[in-house]
């Protein structure tokens, strides 16, 4: 890992990158880690595009700018891709998530990306389980996966501790469960 | 030890007024403070303190009440940033004449027009000529630290002014970091109770607040504020003193970063100084002998201190983050006149940056720093970085 691991989410407002980016920068917390998570915002409207960031370190982060050469970057709205250069700054050797049903040619395409892309279908995960589209906790348990940055244990633990006063012990189960699959079923 | 929670610059100010556990809070929303006042809303619905939150219409009406309440002899507080600011200035206006030591938090937002809600300094810097006690933060720590000695600051006898805590609105305000939140039992026991030695609702020593005065006694009275604004400096070392045994840190009225032996220093508020340091960082790896001063005690100004701080300094950058429009900047201003006395003036450059929430990146500030150290500057006139072309 280089000094400060950098995670960019793009997604849509209501989709909850900004949120995804809280508890991935929380799970790091836990795991003793130094941390920094913040959205970047505009004219905040539910659907307009949204950008969010997590900085994750072993030493105090000192800066306080936005990140522009990403180690990661989850896309939570595959649509975005359209209009947003989302793997901008992004190495060949980074880490592209996409969530989509399919890592399709045109997919590809919209990514504008060299290296390898990944899919998770995040949106179906959260609809079959939540019956809702909740696509940040699914896509968090790809993005451990691929890249052990932290433990699902502290993802599990975060979530628990920030849902369960809002949204009871059930959903926190589904949403655990939606971390589960997002783990399971991410591909190339 | 305290315990370090992943928390906003927002919070972090919450969790100050959670352990002041003020008499009165009246407040009034506007980004980007409103996350604190939710979260201490938050904290008086669950009587996890017993503060009186009053919910006014208005910020002229917040600082009204807040005035009223610390006149009667309670500990009152508010936030607030930009055109909230800018409607209560009446009243913020009154507050030090009075000799209220109110403690306010202002996230910075710049002031309208155009209308904006990110960060910039044009909200502060357009009153730190009535006399309150300006605190800088850079990041959600020193928010959290610095709100605590604002409280002791303010309320000591020798004192009796307000003060302002200010953090960078979004930057600070909006960003989850970790921050050391120290227990409550010997927070408390340093924010103590406020002396109700001057209480309007003392009926045993009858006073009037706030009377009628001509011209015959006006000038004393300010002249009085002038005195108790400069005991600032004493009562901060004291105060940031006892802080320290609790938080193990020490409070300067100012950082410095690398400076001793620099050959470049950047002087900058808030959160881009953490965004300097990471750029001396990196300027540092490579040889570079390059510094940061970052101001904390703003109002009243350390110039002695400031100015025995920089004396061998030969190249200075001093980095705005509002304008005074047709005048040097705010911060330049004051490091100008820090310096005017030294028989060796170092050469320096006034910058501009950030206005609107502009980002500010450590490859920018390297960018100034190899300027500086170029010697390629111009005195008579500002520079801005990352304005579009």
């Amino acid at each position: 890992m280089k000094d400060i691991y950098e995670v960019r989410m793009h997604g849509r407002a209501g989709q909850g990158a900004k949120s995804g980016s809280q508890l991935l920068a929380e799970a790091a917390f836990k795991e003793g880690k130094y941390i920094q998570s913040f959205p970047e915002y505009g004219s905040e409207r539910r659907g307009a595009p949204t950008v969010s960031y997590t900085k994750i370190a072993d030493k105090v982060l000192k800066s306080h700018e936005p990140i522009v050469n990403p180690d990661a970057v989850l896309v939570l709205d595959f649509g975005i891709m359209r209009s947003i250069m989302v793997a901008a700054g992004l190495s060949e050797t980074g880490v592209l998530i996409v969530n989509t049903r399919v890592c399709s040619e045109e997919i590809k395409k919209l990514a504008q990306f060299s290296g390898t892309l990944y899919g998770v279908d995040a949106t179906g995960i959260s609809m079959d389980l939540l019956g809702m589209d909740t696509p940040n906790v699914p896509m968090l348990g790809a993005f451990a996966k691929l890249t052990n940055i932290v433990k699902m244990e502290s993802l599990e633990e975060v979530i628990r501790a920030h849902f369960l006063p809002k949204i009871g012990e059930d959903k926190v189960q589904k949403n655990i469960g939606m971390l589960r699959r997002g783990y399971e079923e991410v591909f190339k | 030890m305290g315990v370090r929670k992943a928390i906003t610059g927002a919070q972090a100010s919450a969790e100050a007024m959670r352990q002041i556990n003020p008499d009165v809070v009246a407040a009034y929303p506007i980004t980007p403070q409103t996350p604190i006042v939710e979260e201490f809303a938050k904290y008086v619905a669950d009587g996890v303190v017993d503060t009186e939150m009053v919910a006014v219409e208005s910020e002229h009406s917040a600082m009204s009440a807040v005035v009223g309440a610390e006149t009667a002899g309670a500990r009152a507080m508010s936030a607030t940033s930009s055109q909230g600011l800018a409607l209560m200035w009446e009243v913020v206006a009154a507050t030090p004449g009075l000799r209220l030591p109110i403690v306010m938090s202002l996230v910075n937002r710049t002031i309208s027009a155009p209308i904006n809600i990110h960060c910039d300094h044009s909200d502060v810097m357009g009153l730190t000529t009535l006399g309150w006690i300006q605190i800088f933060s850079e990041n959600a720590q020193e928010v959290y630290e610095n709100t605590l000695l604002a409280i002791r600051v303010a309320e000591d006898n020798r004192v009796q002014l307000p003060a302002m805590v200010n953090q960078d609105g979004f930057i600070t305000s909006h960003a989850v970091e970790p921050v050391e939140i120290f227990d409550d039992a010997s927070v408390q026991r340093f924010v103590g109770a406020r002396s109700l030695d001057r209480a309007l609702l003392d009926v045993k020593q009858v006073r009037s607040v706030g009377p009628l005065v001509l011209p015959d006694y006006l000038f004393e009275f300010k002249r009085a504020q002038e005195e108790a604004m400069s005991k600032v400096f004493e009562v901060y070392r004291e105060v940031g003193a006892e802080l320290g045994a609790i938080t193990g840190r020490q409070y300067p009225f100012f950082e410095t970063y690398q400076t001793e032996d620099a050959e470049a220093v950047i002087v900058v508020l808030n959160s881009a100084a953490g965004t300097t340091k990471a750029a001396i960082d990196i300027m540092r790896a490579h040889g570079k002998k390059v510094g940061l001063l970052k101001p904390i005690l703003f109002r009243p100004f350390p110039y002695a201190e400031v100015r025995e701080a920089l004396k061998n300094v030969p190249v200075i950058g001093v980095l705005d983050r509002s304008m005074a429009f047709g005048a040097c900047a705010p911060l330049y201003a004051e490091l100008r006149n820090a310096l005017w006395a030294l028989d060796k003036r170092p050469a320096m450059q006034s910058y501009i940056y950030g206005l609107g929430g502009r980002d500010i990146m450590t490859t920018e500030i390297e960018g100034v720093f190899e300027e500086l150290l170029s010697g390629k500057l111009d005195s008579e006139h500002q520079r801005y970085i990352g304005l579009r072309g």
